[in-house]
């Protein structure tokens, strides 16, 4: 039987919303991926720490402060550094577009916004585990 | 036809947008029992269902307050006289994330937060710039700060102080409202028990010094901006609302020397006369229980005041202008509801704080309101409509099944605890995603009528990466320049209180006197009381 893929959606410093982090958590649970929720106020090294111990596929950051650009750039270089990169970083929340750019460049995953649904997170999940696989 | 009318009344054709089943049409049949004594009386008397005011906006126009903060507190100063200077009539202060926890701009964990969801005070010297050439026995004040309510306000009382004014002269909030923290905003500091401790403290020092001041804004907006239904919001912040009165109880203090400065604080979402009936409920509700189950005697005790905002949750950051009509509408129901202070969201703030012209358009949405469209010379124009009174009569119904839930799970602490509320409103901000997902709702711009192509035409505020260095530079100053002996001294006094029972304002004001910083006077709370965590579900 195919392995479940295992997301870990993760809430990265002070920032109290987590209505979307909790609504995809459980949609991604209801398509039938493995989710964990780190609960709020997780610093990078947390939730790259839980990541590793947690062997997820990828990594969902919700952030809806405006500290995307610090936060993705810390978590992106703290998988580097544990050798981590085949987890992939993706995320969702309050971005501008010349920020999503700058953070694309980085080579962090699609960013998602205001109004998505969570069909098309669970097709972008699904078109790059698969293209993954094929490689 | 007539039979055929009365058999369409009688079906279910839709439901409100918390899920309350409607009908085509409401008649005589739907309010049997309406009594108007009883149900609702004239406005400014019991049970205040038309409002609290004999001659509401007559006599007095709410308050336009809008939630603003962002930068530094010169760059929030700024913002702020140019609010007065355009007809404000009440100041509201947005902090960033760092101060809404109790840290400074110099923790480790504030990096990238620095003055971007608000405006960031670290210490006494920030809240003095904050309020610069702002007198402050002239203007009202509120605060949206939980965790480290006491301390921020202290900052409030001594900048007052060096202004030249005293305490009893303050009009204003702090919203202090922490259980609400654990339920939806989640920017919490210390577990429940010392919490509530510190917010009794604050009230009991309240009603001596500052008899103007609410000390408590108990607050729905989070709450419902969180996912939940209009009864869910309603229900949990009045019980929330219970729980402090009893709090007070407990300490011995006399119910109505402390009542009448609460006050609270409402969501307007886009159920128009859903949203009309949960304000009307929430008066009816609130002073029954406070004059037969609380025994209140003082009428001021048992009067709902309250603040509204417009529901941010509803604004969408596709086709933004669109948001100017939604805030419009929303604020409308708050002024049919009976509002004491309104704010309007700005069309651009789910992308950013607002742009100066994006707040003005929304402090001229209330003025058009209060001024061109006559609402105001009428209270309570909708009562006796079948609908509302029906809407008003089932919100209170429901509202009450939920107090029974939670009374039976211990009380509001212990639901928190168990997750009860946490997990109701989940459940509920996931129904709602499914709704809009599967086009049961919709959502102009979002799920239907939407522009292929979009970009944002919108200016959004930018907040200058050099905030956070400014911040940090000028703390390293404070704490070069301060006397730090006096502040170790103050900070150890606060300690020992804080172990004991008495009152831990009057140390906190001593510490904010010498300058120790929020972060400073938090650290040594937390060593005493510990930290709050939660239990994460989704």
């Amino acid at each position: 039987m195919e392995r479940k893929l295992r997301i870990l959606i993760a809430k990265p410093g002070l920032d109290g919303h987590d209505r979307g982090a909790k609504v995809v958590a459980r949609g991604l649970r209801d398509y039938g991926f493995e989710v964990i929720y780190t609960g709020l106020h997780q610093t990078p090294e947390m939730i790259v720490k839980t990541a590793i111990e947690e062997d997820v596929d990828a990594i969902g950051l919700s952030i809806l402060s405006g500290a995307h650009l610090t936060l993705f750039s810390e978590v992106k270089r703290l998988l580097k550094e544990n050798n981590a990169e085949d987890i992939h970083l993706f995320g969702g929340g309050i971005i501008p577009d010349e920020d999503k750019e700058e953070l694309y460049k980085m080579g962090v995953g699609k960013l998602f916004g205001p109004g998505t649904t969570i069909s098309e997170i669970v097709d972008y999940l699904n078109e790059t585990f698969a293209s993954k696989q094929e490689k | 036809m007539e039979n055929e009318n009365i058999k369409k009344a009688k079906e279910i054709c839709s439901e409100t947008i918390s899920g309350i089943p409607l009908k085509l049409f409401y008649t005589p049949d739907d309010i049997k029992d309406f009594d108007y004594e009883r149900d609702l009386g004239i406005p400014g008397e019991y049970p205040f269902t038309r409002g609290i005011r004999h001659t509401m906006y007559k006599g007095r126009l709410w308050t336009m307050r809008l939630f603003s903060g962002f930068g530094t507190a010169k760059d929030t100063n700024k913002r702020y006289k140019f609010l007065l200077e355009h007809g404000e009539t009440g100041l509201s202060v947005a902090f960033d994330f760092p101060t809404l926890y109790g840290r400074d701009s110099d923790d480790p964990l504030s990096r990238g937060e620095v003055g971007i969801c608000g405006v960031a005070i670290s210490s006494l010297a920030d809240m003095e710039t904050l309020f610069e050439g702002i007198p402050l026995d002239k203007v009202s004040t509120s605060m949206t700060i939980n965790g480290p309510a006491a301390i921020l306000w202290a900052f409030y009382i001594i900048t007052a102080e060096k202004q030249g004014v005293s305490p009893e002269k303050l009009r204003g909030t702090i919203q202090n409202d922490i259980l609400k923290e654990y339920i939806a905003q989640k920017s919490w500091l210390f577990p429940p028990e010392p919490s509530l401790r510190i917010i009794t403290d604050i009230m009991e020092y309240g009603s001596k010094y500052l008899p103007q001041w609410n000390t408590i804004s108990i607050s729905g907006y989070h709450i419902r901006e969180a996912g939940a239904t209009a009864v869910q919001e309603l229900a949990f912040t009045l019980m929330d609302g219970f729980t402090y009165v009893e709090e007070g109880l407990k300490r011995g203090l006399d119910i109505d020397t402390f009542a009448p400065r609460l006050s609270f604080f409402f969501d307007s979402h886009l159920d128009f006369f859903e949203e009309i009936a949960k304000f009307r409920a929430a008066r009816r509700i609130w002073a029954r229980e406070m004059k037969n189950t609380y025994g209140a005697k003082k009428k001021e005790s048992l009067l709902l005041r309250f603040h509204t905002q417009t529901a941010g949750c509803t604004l969408t950051a596709q086709q933004p202008e669109n948001n100017i009509i939604r805030t419009a509408y929303q604020a409308l129901q708050a002024v049919l509801g009976g509002t004491q202070s309104l704010h309007t969201n700005s069309m651009d703030e789910t992308w950013a704080l607002p742009t100066e012209k994006a707040a003005l358009i929304a402090l001229r949405t209330q003025q058009i309101l209060a001024y061109e469209t006559n609402i105001p010379n009428v209270i309570d124009p909708l009562a006796g409509s079948y609908y509302i009174e029906y809407l008003t009569n089932k919100i209170e119904e429901e509202a009450y099944k939920y107090f029974k839930k939670i009374r039976e799970l211990g009380g509001m602490v212990k639901a928190i605890e168990m997750n009860y509320p946490q997990r109701e409103i989940a459940d509920a901000a996931y129904r709602y995603q499914k709704a809009v997902e599967e086009k049961r709702r919709i959502i102009v711009g979002v799920n239907d009528f939407i522009l292929p192509d979009e970009k944002l035409e919108i200016p959004i505020l930018k907040i200058d990466p050099r905030v956070e260095e400014e911040q940090k530079e000028r703390l390293a100053n404070l704490r070069k320049k301060r006397d730090n002996n006096l502040v170790n001294k103050r900070l150890k006094e606060l300690e020992s209180v804080a172990k004991g029972k008495e009152n831990i304002m009057p140390p906190i004001l001593e510490c904010v006197r010498a300058y120790c910083t929020l972060g400073e006077i938090c650290r040594t709370l937390k060593e005493v009381f510990g930290e709050y965590r939660e239990k994460p579900i989704f």
